[in-house]
């Protein structure tokens, strides 16, 4: 029997950047608000110090900053006729625990989804015709235009790094020309780009593309934020994606948000203690709180006004399954919501390797790099393609760590001498250039619970049945193919091109971009959550991150993710607060 | 999972004072943080470094080192996985959490799976390597004259590493090919890691490739514009040149 807590205003599940961002909002609002973090108080001095953050062994190989998935992982299979069986350990995807969650390891690579990836359902059907059977692509109902100012807040917490392409309509030479119109520039200048990056500008601008600084979260200067936290430098030590920074240079809520959060007298924040449900009245349409178990396995009821669901992509979706709110999706008969619209992102590129230049890609940071947008989006003429989509291609330098990165030409062996001298030879003279492709909802792609496997609580785990579709792997091959146009002619005495090919393998690294799962739209008959990430069934449930994206774009989804945090934080504070209930009449 | 720091006087209180005492009787873990930025000094959340703790037996550890041997060789490219300690890097890993899969999601049932479901053996990685081992010293010992793998030319010792590569060699009910990537995936651990766990030694493996290490802030070389740079590697615990003799 859980034991009952006294109530507080809101109860956030999960303590990563849309938790850190939603506390610091609702206790600026007044209200008293407790964070519920499965995992452990993470902080730079003390858990990932420049003394101990560069260690590849550690921290990626032996998993330490992800989610310990001995209690609670997910089971994949490609398609509806296998089996799906645990992802026994983390592999194309690594979600975070903490305090700080997958915010702690990420990149730092900040970008906005495009004004008509927002709209990619009646955007390209309007240009295009009818988008192809199975094809489940929708609207997210919310614009570019309101979610601008949101961006930009989130870009100045941050203090990204950058060079602004479209100022209020005028497009900035420099910048990226694609992009939504932005109302102000970056607040910090770009990242300082090395050899790699210079040689991939000459390359596209020989192309007649334009080419201009990736956005970034690693700082370009010392900078202090809105809520007067200091960020450093950044050094370019090559260990941010898996990694904690060390050096205060890499945006994370720890960062930016916590020093002055935590010291609040209205906030609250416990670790160690897992969700297990939301907690629903007997009509189903109300949540009282939230059931939550601490590491004895004692079990405690939250009473709260407000339950926000701020936990990464896959856990927010299981715990909606799991609480019983909306319907599981069934891609037999089409029926149910929750754990449609699953998406992922397609990624290729290709190596680019040198005879007497040295790349010296060990000085790297996580969003240092040089990027081209002419193949994102409807960015380009898709006529006759055969897709919709596509992404930014670039060069980034994030590092050159040995264990994970041995690039070597075609042809070489995996093993033995042949391979030892070519490591040898390579290792400090090639370079990569990625393609970040988008990912478009299909019926077959979806989660549900899986019905053998069961995580330490009992509780079932997470089903994903994901392989890529035609569309996107037509997408992946056409991009690729500009990838290889760049790659051709940055200098090098050859390349290697990296094919994305189907099946998806659910265990090379890839990305942690999971999309999808409790998507937002303008109906209840077509989404989980309206469009200010309020249940469409229980309004005083908000549910935040990826899982609310209909479908992934060619960007890293952090700076989209940030900006629908802001956009419903400021939602329940300027309507909700006034007059709790559903801000969308269904 | 990062450790969770203790538990301050000033924490304690605020637990018996908001929760009760239920919470306190628990180990560090659970934890309610009001009104503060929690930071204690002295404590820090240092690597699990080499111990001297084993796992495999004398006969598995030849196996181990002559296979490792073979996939990074000690030839005129410098030293290879013997130079670098990788088998007793491997061996005190398979010693301690990794090899007893204790972050892995190790619950039945087991099913082959397809190769895009990854590592489905039943058998934590030390077990995995001690059942290989022993079918691959048997599959030895029939083929060869009763000599087990440690015991080959090296020649046949690499016509046995292609027959693990391309899958064409069966380890009775051992998946072969999965403890093969296993084999790689450590081999290649053991010789980059940071000397902390025992493998690279003398940096060896840096050196090879010219990784300078565990150093953070590469700011004075940004402009080096397709030139080499070099500097010598450092691990967190410094280098040898750094202690008195």
């Amino acid at each position: 029997m859980a034991r009952k807590l006294p109530p507080v205003d809101v109860v956030l599940v999960g303590f990563g950047w849309t938790g850190a961002i939603m506390a610091q909002e609702l206790t600026d609002a007044g209200l008293e608000v407790l964070a519920i973090e499965r995992g452990a108080w993470r902080d730079t001095p003390t858990h990932f110090p420049t003394t101990s953050a560069p260690d590849e062994l550690r921290w990626y190989w032996r998993k330490e900053m992800f989610q310990d998935n001995a209690r609670d992982t997910l089971t994949f299979r490609n398609n509806r006729s296998q089996t799906a069986l645990p992802m026994r350990r983390w592999g194309s995807f690594l979600p975070g625990e903490g305090v700080g969650g997958a915010g702690v390891h990420w990149n730092g690579q900040t970008w906005r989804f495009l004004p008509s990836d927002f709209e990619a359902a009646s955007h390209n059907s309007e240009r295009y015709g009818p988008l192809p059977d199975g094809m489940t692509v929708q609207d997210y109902g919310v614009t570019y235009d309101e979610l601008e100012p949101h961006f930009d807040r989130f870009e100045k917490l941050c203090g990204i790094s950058g060079k602004a392409g479209n100022l209020k309509g005028r497009i900035q030479e420099g910048g990226n020309p694609f992009e939504g119109w932005r109302s102000a520039d970056y607040p910090n200048p770009p990242m300082h780009m090395t050899f790699s990056q210079r040689q991939f500008e000459k390359a596209a601008q020989d192309l007649g593309l334009h080419p201009f600084p990736g956005p970034s979260a690693n700082m370009s200067r010392a900078y202090v934020n809105p809520l007067g936290c200091q960020l450093a430098p950044c050094t370019y030590c090559g260990f941010c994606e898996k990694y904690g920074c060390g050096n205060y240079s890499k945006a994370s809520a720890q960062t930016t948000i916590l020093p002055v959060l935590m010291k609040k007298p209205n906030f609250t924040l416990k670790t160690h203690n897992e969700v297990l449900r939301v907690k629903l009245d007997n009509t189903g349409r109300r949540a009282t709180g939230v059931i939550h178990v601490d590491v004895n396995g004692e079990e405690y009821e939250q009473p709260a006004d407000l339950v926000i669901l701020c936990a990464y992509q896959i856990s927010n979706t299981r715990l909606m399954m799991l609480s019983g709110v909306g319907e599981i999706y069934n891609p037999v008969t089409g029926e149910g919501l929750v754990g449609k619209n699953y998406c992922y992102q397609v990624m290729s590129g290709a190596d680019v390797f040198f005879d007497d230049k040295f790349t010296n890609e060990f000085v790297g940071a996580g969003a240092l790099g040089m990027c081209v947008d002419e193949y994102n989006g409807d960015n380009f003429d898709h006529s006759g393609l055969g897709f919709i989509g596509g992404g930014y291609i670039a060069c980034w330098t994030t590092n050159a760590r040995p264990i994970e990165s041995q690039p070597t030409p075609s042809g070489t062996p995996a093993w033995g001498s042949a391979w030892k001298k070519a490591v040898a030879a390579n290792f400090l003279k090639s370079t990569s250039v990625g393609a970040h492709g988008s990912s478009m909802a299909y019926a077959t792609n979806h989660l549900d619970l899986d019905p053998t496997y069961k995580d330490a609580y009992g509780r079932p785990l997470m089903r994903m049945t994901y392989d890529f579709t035609p569309n996107d792997l037509t997408m992946s091959a056409y991009l690729t193919e500009r990838v290889r146009e760049i790659a051709e002619r940055m200098g090098g005495r050859e390349i290697k091109v990296n094919r994305r090919t189907t099946p998806y393998n659910s265990m090379p690294y890839q990305t942690t971009h999971n999309t999808g799962g409790t998507i937002m739209g303008t109906t209840p008959k077509n989404s989980v959550v309206n469009r200010y990430l309020q249940s469409w069934d229980v309004s005083n449930l908000f549910v935040m991150g990826a899982n609310v994206f209909p479908q992934n774009a060619g960007y890293n989804p952090t700076g989209t993710v940030a900006a629908l945090a802001y956009w419903s934080a400021e939602a329940i504070r300027s309507q909700y607060l006034r007059s709790p209930g559903p801000l969308v009449q269904a | 999972m990062a450790a969770a720091g203790p538990i301050s006087r000033r924490d304690l209180c605020l637990l018996l004072g908001t929760v009760g005492a239920a919470v306190l009787t628990s180990h560090a873990g659970a934890r309610i943080i009001p009104k503060h930025v929690p930071w204690y000094p002295g404590h820090a959340s240092p690597p699990r470094a080499f111990d001297g703790a084993r796992f495999f037996t004398n006969d598995e550890r030849r196996c181990i080192d002559a296979l490792t041997a073979r996939l990074i060789p000690t030839d005129e490219t410098g030293p290879g996985a013997r130079e670098a300690g990788v088998v007793d890097f491997i061996d005190n890993q398979l010693a301690g959490f990794y090899g007893r899969g204790d972050r892995w999601y190790m619950q039945g049932p087991f099913a082959k799976g397809t190769d895009e479901q990854g590592y489905q053996s039943h058998h934590p990685p030390a077990q995995l390597y001690r059942a290989a081992i022993s079918a691959l010293d048997d599959h030895c010992r029939k083929t060869f004259d009763g000599k087990v793998f440690a015991e080959l030319s090296e020649q046949d010792q690499d016509a046995i590493v292609k027959q693990l590569d391309d899958g064409k060699l069966a380890l009775s009910d051992v998946p072969a090919e999965t403890f093969f990537k296993i084999l790689q995936e450590n081999s290649i651990e053991g010789f980059f890691c940071d000397p902390v766990y025992g493998g690279n030694r003398d940096m060896v493996g840096w050196r090879l490739v010219g990784f300078p290490g565990a150093r953070y802030d590469y700011r004075d070389f940004l402009d080096h514009n397709g030139a080499a740079i070099s500097i010598e590697p450092v691990g967190l615990r410094g280098r040898p040149a750094w202690n008195p003799e």
